[in-house]
């Protein structure tokens, strides 16, 4: 995850973060998603001023302007190349992407994959709504194929996208799934994603209550269940059985883990600490300009 | 034969013949006697794929261009004869791999040089080096031991190679031909060096060396030619300068990772071509309305789409002045020589931290591929970017850009109080880095308010849209004038940018040693233009032309818009090729002009 246990902060509380008014929904998932990730962050103890935010564009991407932190929010379905970015100029910072399912899977879906291949030292927490919310109900890459939509009105073209299920076929190093209705619980996965070094991807089913008629509270109340001892997130077989099991029973919890180097140990330069506050090596560079 | 020192070398075969590895062996080997030397690609309208030339233009006197007229022509194969011969000077010669069949006209200028007795095909390209050498006057056995040093990581071919340069040069030392009939092509010793020996160049590589040198710490790239060799010599020195260079997955998340970068604290770069730079135009608005430090280096090659991938142009000038949707402030730079290069990207990358913004270094395939002899930089006394914590004074001509000092601790010490965008007079506000103190750096590429929080005030998006266009007086407090050469007041001013400077000042002195007064007005930053740096120079000419590597005579039109000047005269190439001094004269119908002068060999 990070590097923000040498620091020595006074305690960090919950006020921290404080409370802001937001543009959502009453009665909309991500404020469920929000506050569990606020008491994820006071589990873990790390003050706003060593986090940094980032952000696409979405109803989902405006989440981390309603806490305290650091953020960048960036463009639609690039939160990801930019936390990155950061994450390779300053590895002590503390990485989350927050963005919604179109933003992370769709707009964003090559980097997805990307993410996944270089094991990026961040967490990206997908607010999986199964819907465009912010562009007013669109079909999203995760609308299943009976979902009718004012732009899709006999239902998605195209097969839904399990991002689960390829990100365990692809070996991520950590896969979560939490549902927002179930704020504890999410929060423990969240934390445990920060601290799981790697990239780590946390689904959060999301109940829109605007634009999605099917997938509601009561709808997911129904069908998930919380993964207990008996699944063992290291065995990627089982993790795929969980995944593609009967859709009427969703597991939630950490599916899968595994533990490989993370992308920052592939640069010599960042052997030395971060990239921030160096300066350049005169004499080296007399001594390279002089060899060409 | 008067005036005879210059000469251009060219070496042509097929893809794979080891010709590129040959020439810049040569190349460097000149350059370390002393000589002058400019390494291109052998422009040729006739060249089809599968068939590559690279030419070596050797002087005494610093060269700013190549040129067509061949004086000694190294054949690795038939075609090379068939393509090129035609370009061959009065008394230029063929160094010929084995015995191709010849024209009657080519047969006394052309050595045949027999391949198998030397060492056989696969070092056709050596063999024909050695013999090169010994045409040239260049001392036996100097030039193996530099190719045996050049090739130490390959001790095999090393030692083949070496064997097969000694050879070549004794055989052609052997021959009438060679002792009586090269006097065209025999070089002078090369001057004398000072302490700094001269080092062979790309822009390219020039590039690179200039973002180091400013402080850039992070680039991240998808490969596209002619851009790749930038981010290619990152890769190199990364480990060495403390670099962390990655490919993305595409260009977009290339430059969003170059922005995170940016933002959290590492100045950062990103280099592509037109093909790539059109899909990077999201983050260029990004960085802009993020007010984000980022350097692009857009090295052209023709368009549309794909284009010609290994050829060159300059028809991404409005492209890159307009890319990017919205309104916002950028500058432009376009180097007309490697030395350029390096040192306008220095200052792009100083400008992009105090501007806080994107600035653009602006090259074409032909800049960026071509090996010039320089004076190696002075590396000790130059500034370097400190993101949060200002630009040093003294970095630029016109002193810092921001209001207040840039040490000084922003007024609103309170932790989370910090204002990302507070509103300033010259529109850039105090940098902070996220986890570099209490302070929460908050941005977003929504509008925002001066903490970066997304708004839908309308009277604060007045305001942010009024401070990111103040920032345009700081950049145009600090544009670099276009260079005047030549005539004040002349017949003929020609005007040019970027890359064919070199072509334009060598047609200057040309015509002007033909009695015809020419001047030369060339533009090494192409935005913003300040009309008062330059009007007057238009104005005083008789006549103005602009010249272009273009069809529609972009910065004629820019000029225009700006100015209210119309250049009428244009000289415009668009067929992949760069503009060379020859052309220009051609063109120019300089023809006549020139022979009435000495007749000097090019
Ligand atoms: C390049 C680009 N294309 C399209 C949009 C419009 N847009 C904004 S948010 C969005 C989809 C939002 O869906 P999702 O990411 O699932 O987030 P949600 O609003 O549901 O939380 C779209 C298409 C945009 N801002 N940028
Ligand atoms: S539209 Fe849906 S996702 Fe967006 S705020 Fe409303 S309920 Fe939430």
């Amino acid at each position: 995850m990070n590097a923000s246990g040498d620091r020595r902060d006074p305690e960090v509380r919950l006020e921290d973060f404080g409370d802001f008014e937001t543009a959502w929904c009453p009665g909309c998932g991500n404020f469920g998603i929000l506050a569990a990730v606020k008491r994820a962050l006071v589990e873990l103890q790390i003050a706003p001023h060593q986090l940094l935010f980032v952000s696409g564009i979405g109803q989902a991407a405006k989440s981390p302007h309603y806490l305290r932190a650091n953020l960048f929010n960036g463009l639609h379905g690039r939160a990801l190349p930019v936390a990155t970015g950061a994450k390779l100029a300053n590895p002590e910072l503390v990485v989350l992407v927050q963005s919604g399912d179109g933003c992370s899977y769709g707009e964003g879906g090559n980097h997805f994959l990307a993410a996944i291949r270089r094991n990026i030292d961040l967490t990206l927490l997908a607010h999986d709504n199964r819907v465009y919310g912010l562009t007013k109900g669109q079909a999203s890459p995760t609308s299943p194929r009976q979902m009718q939509t004012k732009a899709q009105p006999g239902g998605p073209t195209s097969e839904a996208f399990d991002p689960l299920a390829v990100a365990v076929t692809m070996h991520a190093s950590f896969v979560a799934r939490g549902f927002a209705g179930r704020q504890a619980h999410l929060a423990g996965l969240i934390a445990a994603a920060v601290r799981h070094r790697g990239f780590a991807l946390v689904d959060i089913l999301q109940p829109c209550v605007s634009y999605n008629r099917i997938h509601t509270h009561r709808w997911y109340e129904e069908r998930c269940y919380e993964l207990d001892g008996s699944h063992d997130p290291t065995d990627r077989d089982a993790a795929r059985a969980r995944i593609e099991s009967n859709q009427e029973r969703i597991p939630l919890g950490i599916l899968y883990r595994n533990e490989r180097p993370v992308l920052r140990e592939r640069f010599p330069a960042l052997q030395s600490g971060p990239l921030v506050g160096r300066s350049v090596d005169r004499a080296a560079l007399a001594e390279i300009v002089a060899g060409f | 034969m008067s005036n005879p020192t210059t000469r251009n070398l060219v070496i042509g075969g097929a893809a794979g013949q080891g010709l590129g590895s040959a020439g810049h062996l040569l190349a460097r080997h000149l350059v370390r006697l002393g000589h002058q030397v400019l390494v291109t690609q052998s422009y040729q309208s006739r060249i089809r794929g599968g068939h590559n030339s690279i030419a070596l233009r050797v002087s005494q006197r610093t060269l700013s261009a190549p040129q067509e007229r061949i004086d000694l022509l190294l054949a690795l194969d038939q075609e090379t004869i068939a393509l090129h011969a035609g370009d061959l000077a009065p008394e230029g010669r063929i160094l010929a791999a084995g015995s191709p069949s010849l024209p009657d006209e080519l047969r006394s200028r052309t050595l045949r040089v027999p391949i198998s007795d030397l060492g056989g095909k696969p070092l056709t390209n050596f063999i024909l080096l050695g013999v090169a050498a010994s045409c040239l006057g260049l001392e036996a056995s100097a030039l193996a031991s530099a190719a045996q040093a050049a090739l130490q990581k390959r001790p095999e071919l090393a030692q083949k190679a070496a064997g097969a340069v000694r050879a070549a040069q004794a055989w052609a030392n052997e021959q009438a031909g060679v002792r009586d009939g090269m006097g065209s092509v025999r070089l002078p010793a090369g001057t004398e060096q000072g302490q700094t020996r001269r080092v062979l160049m790309s822009g390219n590589q020039a590039i690179a060396l200039g973002a180091i040198s400013a402080g850039i710490r992070f680039c991240a790239f998808y490969p596209m030619t002619p851009a790749t060799s930038v981010n290619q010599t990152l890769v190199s020195l990364s480990e060495r300068c403390g670099l962390v260079v990655e490919q993305a997955e595409d260009e977009i998340a290339a430059i969003n990772m170059a922005i995170g970068a940016s933002f959290a604290g590492a100045p950062a770069l990103v280099a592509t071509s037109g093909g790539g730079f059109a899909l990077m135009t999201e983050g260029v608005s990004l960085a802009a309305m993020t007010e984000t430090p980022l350097v692009v280096v857009v090295a052209q090659r023709p368009g549309p789409a794909t284009g010609l991938p290994t050829r060159t142009e300059q028809a991404d000038l409005e492209f890159v002045l307009h890319a990017g949707h919205g309104e916002f402030p950028r500058a432009v730079f376009a180097p007309g020589s490697v030395e350029a290069c390096f040192h306008l990207t220095r200052r792009a990358c100083l400008l992009a931290e105090q501007s806080q913004g994107p600035v653009f270094v602006l090259t074409d395939q032909f800049l960026a591929d071509a090996h010039r002899a320089i004076e190696p930089f002075a590396t000790e006394a130059l500034p370097e970017l400190r993101p949060g914590s200002g630009v040093p004074e003294g970095a630029h001509p016109a002193g810092s850009f921001t209001a207040a000092p840039p040490s000084a601790p922003p007024a609103e010490t309170a932790p989370g109080d910090y204002r990302r965008h507070a509103f300033s007079g010259t529109g850039v506000s105090p940098r902070r880095l996220p986890g570099g103190g209490p302070e929460l750096v908050v941005t977003d590429s929504d509008e925002h308010t001066e903490a970066g929080h997304l708004t839908e005030d309308l009277t604060v998006r007045r305001q942010m849209v009024a401070k990111r266009l103040r920032k345009e007086r700081g950049l145009r407090e600090r544009i670099v004038p276009p260079e005047r050469y030549g005539d004040a007041r002349p017949e003929l001013l020609l005007v040019g940018w970027g890359s064919t400077r070199g072509a334009i000042l060598e047609a200057t002195d040309r015509l002007r040693a033909a009695g015809r007064p020419t001047g030369a007005l060339l533009f090494a930053q192409v935005w913003p233009l300040e009309p008062e740096s330059f009007a007057d120079a238009l104005s005083a000419a008789a006549a103005v032309i602009a010249i272009e590597g273009n069809a529609t005579g972009q910065l004629a039109r820019l000029i225009r818009r700006e100015t209210g000047c119309e250049i009428v005269r244009r000289l415009q190439r668009f067929d992949g090729l760069p503009i060379t001094r020859d052309y220009i004269l051609r063109a120019l119908g300089a023809e006549q002009a020139r022979s009435g002068a000495t007749k000097e060999k090019p």
